[in-house]
């Protein structure tokens, strides 16, 4: 072991102690010069199976990245940039052929193979026991032609523009390693044989992830020949482990540790806008809703969010600067916009709306309630960053413009459950455009419920606008990037408008490492070990 | 004694059955676990597809008697998060609670006993009213709290202690156990001594109060007028007489550290069952929930038939087969 005895020097460091505002200051000696091969990652959520087909769930997409790949990736900004597939060509409207990239070799020592993305397209609708399948992403291609070794064709029943932003979510698996497996098996490392920069070592559940360097790796060497990724879901605990030298960078920074984590000398923060989106949603669609009341909680007869009108008022009432500030930590965009501004359907001609009280009440003045109403705003309390306060300061801004409101939260379990079942009058939610463009909240969030379609997936309160959807289906059609971008943006722009969605802001994802780590951070929040580097 | 042993076990099936409908109910009043757990992408098809797969639109009576014929067949259900079987995820975890329970009760007993008797012995002396003293803290503060400032002044500060998490593992008859370890001691430490604070003052407290009250008894008074050691006095005669409210208390803390050390193990991110079982509160994952449940009731079950049994060994007049119960 060799003695750095240079880079080794006392600091001041102060942290927030975590309960009812006490402070205490402590110092710390922090190692300045960690060894550049094994790095350890604290991440905050633990993935629920290692079978990289088995759940479309956030932490589980992302433990996977390290070890399996696909066809076709997203950049940073969410972009799609080639994979495995070294290109892609469209045949025709309905086929499309890729060309694998030369010389992938499994970690096994094999080649990758057409053989093997067939198979990999195949197994996700194979999945029992699955709370989330994939096959959500493989079910539009209806054919697959396998033209020699490196080439393949994939044909879909329409016109399927969404095809590459689907493929980004399908990891490729090796036919020989998998075949026959359940996904239980995996967790024992049988199975995790994949192609990306990290090879399976073991996997304690619920604790952590070890991964050694695939050193034959076709893209960029990552730094480290080791990484651990550890599993801590206390925030606290994970800025103590960072602060005490156990890991060299987290995922989500705690929002109340954000304002020393800024100013303590050993550390770095790294943030970027997120993909996710919170927002409200307004009961337009019916004459009586269950939590509209007037200003005395007598019920009402009429539901005065069904008037355009009073959904702008509602929406003006909102100081999202204020929001961000105050309680976000300064980190969060404000929008008006369903996708953030490097995405796909982004509308600049929709600004955020201005914070404008007395607008809100001749507004709703002009539609029939100069004296307000009542109302009870509905939210999530575990889901989101800050998901109740934030409901709590828009009650508070809605009632200088008249509307009395109350804010009930909830977890998530409970509260899913009764929205979906139509009970509130208006509610906050988040959405993350994980296919990395505008359709995918229009479908989910604003489209006409219609299951036969798999539209209006999360459209709880049913808002439905016809026009908007004849514009979807449009650019749900329509290969082309760039009439598909006016057709999105142009949607976008209607349920805005109509109030529809009021959108807040999009999270801010953070990170902090140990200074002299660098990272490039994601708008998909996802987490990879091998986009950390040494200075 | 066997008689005894029965019954107590016939009442448990009772109280089990009873455990997992109440359950059951529970879950299913507070939502349905597939809003929660599928994937945001996924269409109204998909997720009634996933609500079949998993049963959940049968009625909940059909459910319920579902699960009690699996579980007779020792089936309790696969998780719905993780599919796997409920079990196999209650028992992977186990051995971390296990051996930070044990750890903490040992501590809790092995400093509880001795500083709660010196207390006793001397109730007028500094040490003795500095031992109170601190004992109050000890109930006081919130665990979540110590723990945080544990890992500040041990791990953060200090640097001798890692801050969170299981160390090194090594297999002892087959199951992963980390305190055969250096690394996994010094993993241990805080967490179990985080657990066993309540429990030191809850000692020191109930061994004070026996030590005292038994001083004045008469066997003492014969003891000393027979001549016997000071040592001898407290350490067999005195000691043996105040155990049997001890025990009683371990046995339960010992229960409750295993089954609810859920805030130890989310701050020092300690890969045990507790934060398991609050995982799957979360997500309504019903399978996981109910096993964990039943399963600390046989725990605790087990637990009070071991105290019974322990009292009998203790204190010679106590036969079980008159404790009908």
């Amino acid at each position: 072991m060799r003695m750095q005895s240079g880079s080794r020097y006392p600091v001041r460091a102060s942290l927030r102690a975590f309960l009812a505002g006490a402070v205490v200051a402590v110092s710390t000696f922090a190692s300045q010069g960690t060894l550049a091969q094994e790095f350890k990652l604290a991440m905050s959520s633990p993935p629920t199976s290692m079978d990289p087909h088995f759940y479309n769930l956030f932490p589980n997409l992302n433990v996977s990245d390290h070890i399996f790949e696909t066809l076709v990736k997203m950049d940073e900004d969410s972009h799609v940039m080639p994979g495995l597939a070294q290109s892609w060509t469209m045949i025709n409207n309905l086929t499309w052929e890729f060309k694998l990239r030369p010389g992938v070799k499994f970690h096994d020592g094999s080649d990758l193979t057409t053989e093997d993305i067939a198979w990999s397209m195949e197994r996700p609708s194979t999945i029992v026991g699955s709370p989330g399948k994939f096959d959500v992403y493989t079910k539009a291609i209806i054919n697959k032609k396998i033209i020699d070794a490196t080439t393949i064709r994939f044909t879909t029943k329409e016109p399927y523009p969404l095809l590459l932003a689907d493929l980004t979510s399908i990891y490729i698996v090796q036919k020989k390693a998998t075949q026959g497996l359940s996904s239980d098996d995996f967790a024992s490392g049988k199975g995790m044989v994949g192609t990306g920069p990290y090879k399976f070592v073991r996997f304690a559940r619920d604790d952590r992830l070890e991964l050694d360097r695939n050193d034959a790796y076709w893209g960029t060497k990552p730094s480290w020949s080791k990484v651990t990724l550890r599993f801590i879901p206390n925030g606290a605990t994970r800025i103590a482990a960072l602060l005490a030298g156990d890991v060299q960078a987290i995922e989500n920074v705690p929002t109340p540790d954000l304002a020393r984590i800024r100013t303590e000398p050993t550390v770095s923060m790294y943030s970027k806008v997120s993909h996710r989106m919170i927002y409200l949603y307004p009961d337009t669609n019916r004459d009586k809703s269950p939590f509209v009341t007037d200003r005395d909680g007598k019920p009402l007869e009429k539901n005065p969010m069904t008037d355009v009108r009073v959904r702008q008022a509602l929406s003006m009432a909102i100081n999202r600067d204020a929001i961000k500030e105050r309680v976000m930590e300064g980190l969060s965009e404000p929008t008006d916009n369903l996708v953030s501004s490097k995405l796909l359907g982004y509308n600049s001609a929709l600004k955020t709306v201005k914070f404008d009280p007395e607008g809100a009440k001749k507004l709703l003045a002009a539609a029939g309630y100069p004296n307000g109403f009542g109302l009870t705003l509905h939210t999530p309390n575990n889901r989101y960053v800050n998901d109740e306060k934030i409901a709590q300061t828009i009650a508070q801004m809605w009632a200088r413009i008249g509307v009395a409101t109350k804010v009930e939260g909830m977890p998530m379990s409970v509260y899913s459950a009764r929205g979906s079942k139509r009970e509130f009058s208006i509610g906050l939610l988040g959405w993350g455009a994980q296919t990395g463009e505008a359709s995918s909240p229009l479908r989910a969030l604003a489209a006409c419920d219609n299951s036969a379609k798999g539209m209006g997936v999360v459209n709880w309160l049913k808002y439905c606008n016809p026009k908007m959807d004849e514009m979807l289906f449009k650019a749900l059609n329509t290969v082309e990037d760039a009439p598909r971008l006016k057709l999105l943006q142009d949607a976008a722009a209607i349920v805005v408008n109509d109030g529809g969605v009021i959108p807040l802001h999009h999270q801010v994802t953070t990170w902090a490492t140990k200074k002299g780590i660098v990272y490039a951070p994601r708008t998909d929040e996802r987490t990879h070990a091998y986009a950390f580097r040494a200075q | 004694m066997i008689v005894f042993v029965i019954r107590r076990l016939l009442q448990s099936i009772a109280v089990l059955l009873v455990m997992s409908l109440l359950v059951f109910v529970g879950v299913y009043a507070i939502g349905n676990p597939v809003d929660v757990l599928i994937s945001p992408d996924a269409d109204q098809l998909e997720r009634a597809r996933t609500i079949a797969a998993f049963g959940l639109d049968k009625p909940l009576w059909q459910q319920y008697f579902i699960f009690i014929g699996n579980a007779l067949s020792g089936d309790m259900g696969r998780s719905f998060a993780f599919s796997t079987p409920a079990l196999t995820l209650i028992f992977e975890r186990m051995p971390a609670t296990l051996e930070l329970a044990i750890v903490a009760i040992l501590i809790a007993v092995g400093l509880g006993i001795p500083l709660g008797l010196w207390a006793g012995l001397r109730p007028q002396g500094f040490a003795g009213k500095s031992i109170m003293a601190v004992s109050i803290l000890g109930f006081s503060l919130p665990t979540f709290w110590v723990g945080l400032m544990l890992i500040m002044v041990f791990a953060v500060q200090l640097g001798w202690l890692p801050s969170s998490g299981r160390g090194t593992t090594r297999l002892l008859l087959g199951v992963p156990v980390s305190f055969l370890t250096i690394d996994g001691l010094r993993h241990l430490l805080m967490p179990a001594f985080n657990l066993a604070l309540f429990n030191i003052a809850l000692v020191i407290r109930l061994t004070r109060a026996g030590a005292q009250e038994a001083l004045l008894q008469d066997y003492v008074k014969f003891a000393r007028a027979k001549g016997l050691t000071n040592t001898r006095i407290i350490g067999v005669h005195v000691l043996k007489n105040i155990l049997i409210p001890i025990v009683t208390v371990i046995a339960l803390q010992f229960g409750s550290i295993i089954a609810f050390a859920i805030v130890t193990e989310s701050v020092f991110a300690w890969p045990g069952m507790g934060k398991l079982i609050i995982d799957s509160i979360r997500v309504l994952d019903r399978p996981v929930i109910v096993a964990y449940l039943m399963l600390i009731v046989v725990l605790f079950i087990f637990i009070n038939l071991a105290v019974d049994v322990v009292y009998s060994l203790l204190d010679p007049r106590v036969r079980l087969s008159e404790a009908k119960g």
